[in-house]
Formats: C-alpha cells, sequence, structure tokens
C-alpha cells in the first residue's frame, strides 16, 4: 500500500466524494417525490393511474439502472430532451430509485392496519382525509427503515453515472487507476470516502427512527 | 435525428449472442455466489475466528462500496498481481462474490432459523459435525430462504451490466457497438432494455416455479 500517493491525491478524491453526495441527495430526493407520485397512483381509484403505476414499476424496476442512464444521456438528444451528464444522472437515478420507493412506500401503507381506515371513514373522514391524518402518520413510521435501505442502496448506485462521464468518485478511482496502476490504493481511498458517506446515512436514518417510535 | 428503429434488425444477431453472452454470465455469477453464499454464512457463524475476522472485513467492504468500483479492483488488481484473466471471468468474480456477500447473511439467518432440535438429532444419531452442516442443516436453511436469493438474482442480471464497462461483450457493450457504426443511441438501448425486461420475467417465472417446487408440505 503506497499511502504517499494516497495522502497526495486524496484532495482530488473528497472533491470527486462532493459530486457523489450531490448526485446521492438530489436523486434521493427526485426518487421521493416520484416515489410517493406512483404510489398514490397505484391506489387511486382509476383504473389508468393504478395500470401506469404499475407499469412504470415494472419497465424500472425490470432493466439495468444503467440502460436507463444510456438511453436518458445518450438517446436523449434524439428525441429532444438534452441534458448534461450530471443532470441525466440525478434524473435517470432519481426514476429509477422511485420505483423501488414507489414499492417500499405502498408495502408501509398497505401494513397499517386495516381497522384504522374503517374506523375512520366510520367516524365520518374522507378517504384523502383518512389517508392524511390517520394512514400516512402510520405508514411514515414504518416507512423510514426500509428506506433507508433504499438510500443506502442509491448511494453506492451513484457509481454508474461514472459511465456517462459524470466526475464524482467511482469515476476518478477509475481514471486514477489507469495513470497510476495502483488500483488498490484507490479503491482502498474510494472504498473509504464511501463507506463513511453510507455510515453516516445509516446514523442519521437510526436517529429518525428512534424519534418516529411512538412513547 | 428523428427516430428509426429500421436499423435495429440489422444487428439482431450480435445483440441476440449479447443476449446469451449475459444469461451466461448471469447463471455462472448466480451459481457463485449461491455456493460462495453458503461458504461465507458457514464460516462467519461456525468459523474460527482467524477465518472469521478476516471475513467480516472483506463483507463489510463489499457491502459497503459499489459494485462498479468493485469490478475495476478485480480486473485491474489481478493484472497487477500478474493474473491476467480475461475481463467476462473478472467480471464473473465480481458479480459472484459480491453477490455472495449479499446471499450470505441471507443463508445466516435461514441457518439461524433451522430448529435447534436438527442439529441434536443429526449429531444424536452419529453424524459428524461437517455432515449435520451439510446434510441436514444448510438444506433446510436454503429452502427456508429461496425468495430473497432469487430476489437477488434478479438484481444480478440487472447489474450484469455493468460488466460491459471492464469491456465483456454482453447485451449492454453489443448495444454499445451496433451504436458506434449507426449512431442510433435511443434505438438500441430500448432494444437492449427490451431484451433485458424479457430475461427479467423469464428468469422471474423460473424462480417462481423452484419456488413452488422445493416447498415442503407441512
Amino acid at each position: 500500500m503506497d499511502f504517499e500517493l494516497i495522502f497526495r491525491i486524496y484532495p482530488y478524491f473528497l472533491e470527486a466524494a462532493w459530486v457523489t453526495v450531490q448526485l446521492s441527495v438530489y436523486s434521493i430526493l427526485l426518487g421521493l417525490i416520484v416515489g410517493a407520485l406512483i404510489t398514490s397512483a397505484k391506489l387511486s381509484r382509476s383504473r389508468v393511474l393504478r395500470i401506469a403505476g404499475t407499469v412504470y414499476v415494472s419497465v424500472f424496476r425490470g432493466t439495468p439502472a444503467l440502460i436507463q442512464l444510456f438511453i436518458l444521456y445518450f438517446g436523449g438528444p434524439q428525441i429532444g430532451i438534452n441534458l448534461d451528464a450530471f443532470e441525466a444522472g440525478v434524473i435517470g437515478l432519481g426514476l429509477n430509485i422511485g420505483a423501488y420507493m414507489a414499492e417500499t412506500m405502498r408495502g408501509a401503507i398497505i401494513a397499517v392496519d386495516k381497522g384504522q381506515n374503517e374506523a375512520a371513514r366510520t367516524i365520518g373522514m374522507g378517504r384523502f382525509q383518512t389517508m392524511r391524518k390517520v394512514i400516512l402518520p402510520q405508514a411514515a413510521r414504518l416507512m423510514i427503515r426500509p428506506l433507508g435501505v433504499n438510500i443506502n442502496a442509491q448511494i453506492k448506485a451513484t457509481a454508474l453515472v461514472s459511465a456517462i462521464s459524470v466526475v464524482e468518485l467511482t469515476y476518478t478511482a477509475q481514471r486514477y487507476i489507469g495513470s497510476t496502476y495502483k488500483p488498490f490504493e484507490m479503491f482502498f481511498l474510494a472504498g473509504v470516502i464511501y463507506m463513511v458517506m453510507i455510515y453516516m446515512t445509516g446514523l442519521g436514518i437510526n436517529w429518525l427512527d428512534r424519534r418516529a417510535v411512538i412513547k | 435525428m428523428g427516430l428509426d428503429f429500421s436499423v435495429v434488425p440489422g444487428f439482431l444477431d450480435s445483440i441476440l449472442i449479447g443476449a446469451l453472452w449475459t444469461i451466461a454470465i448471469t447463471l455462472s455469477s448466480a451459481a457463485i455466489s449461491f455456493f460462495g453464499g453458503i461458504f461465507f454464512a458457514v464460516i462467519s457463524l461456525y468459523g474460527h475466528w482467524v477465518i472469521r475476522l478476516p471475513f467480516r472485513a472483506f463483507a463489510f467492504l463489499f457491502m459497503g462500496t459499489p459494485l462498479l468500483l468493485q469490478l475495476f479492483l478485480i480486473y485491474f488488481g489481478l493484472i497487477q498481481i500478474g493474473i491476467d484473466l480475461p475481463a467476462f471471468v473478472a467480471g464473473i468474480i465480481g458479480l459472484g462474490l459480491h453477490f455472495a456477500v449479499y446471499n450470505s447473511d441471507i443463508i445466516k439467518a435461514g441457518i439461524l432459523a433451522v430448529d435447534k432440535g436438527q442439529h441434536e438429532g443429526a449429531r444424536t444419531i452419529g453424524l459428524s459435525k461437517g455432515q449435520t452442516l451439510r446434510k441436514i442443516i444448510v438444506p433446510q436453511a436454503v429452502r427456508n430462504v429461496v425468495p430473497p436469493i432469487g430476489n437477488n438474482m434478479i438484481a444480478l442480471l440487472k447489474d450484469s451490466a455493468l460488466v460491459s464497462v471492464i469491456g465483456v461483450t454482453e447485451l449492454t457493450l453489443s448495444a454499445q457497438l451496433a451504436i458506434s457504426q449507426t449512431y442510433r443511441a435511443f434505438e438500441f438501448y430500448v432494444a437492449v432494455a427490451v431484451c433485458y425486461y424479457i430475461i427479467n420475467l423469464c428468469l422471474e417465472y423460473s424462480l417462481h416455479l423452484i419456488e413452488r417446487r422445493i416447498q415442503i408440505s407441512r
């Protein structure tokens, strides 16, 4: 292990890590919005919306995220979508994780006891009110952990955008492997940074989960 | 440039060959991840700490870093220490090890869920420790965890697209080769996405059959 090399180049890795953080945060936020929309579509009374939601989840979970990114970034210009690599990365990853998050959210909502829904409707609450005031507050607690798993996966999935040449952590590691022929050192450096990010996120999720426990 | 899907049939041959490679890579790394997962699970449950601790570190490292980075490490790292493997072998090893770590967690839970009496019973009738594990515990444990392992196999199929980055000519790279000749990215990537989707459906269906077949009637 060439520690001198590691000390010399770690600032570049930290710079790249910041890009990874931005990619993660933006795509996770987009994923949460998409997930919420798809979940509402799948739980709605309209058959068309339900089918659309099911198709979305099936297509985005049934094909590789890498291909989805390629279609958006390389194929986008052909249908009039011109994005730079970073934007394509955020949107592509966000749309992809949104499908997984939708399943997580739906699972949590379904897991809330049926009696809650029936009782709320019986005392005269509307469908929307029941969802907002009775079901969602309970489901939100159940969602925290599984969404944490999605978020953890997403941080690692940001490595994919190196394939559309966004200069993030994996791209930087790959470039330095090419120029220094020291794959172990580069892996070590990038790996430690990824693990710190995932560890910190894990702490955040744990904190949220503890706070959400009903006393 | 508008869309013109009529260019796709001309490259159907190379796309189908790519699809066969994707299937081959998925199946062989699935096999590695399955048996590796069992091996890792047994080590982390029963192994001596001298083996167990390095394994823990290895598992921690593989679960905390992106697969793509691991593929780079394995492909370029092996070359650096003098082992020059073809890219597809490196890809299979990388995918296999990555998912073996995830499978081992699931199988570990499965082993712990097997009734203790099974272990005691097997030892009582004179089976050795290794025999007990191999013939009594692991078969029951694996049966219990087929659904989550199946999910990992589906994830593996989709992640097999990543090995295109280290130059394995599977489905994704076969699309890229066609695009480099025709400059029609959208058409070919959509065509390839359809292939992945179909393979995915077939895989899901076979897993469903396997699940049904190995269910014990209780």
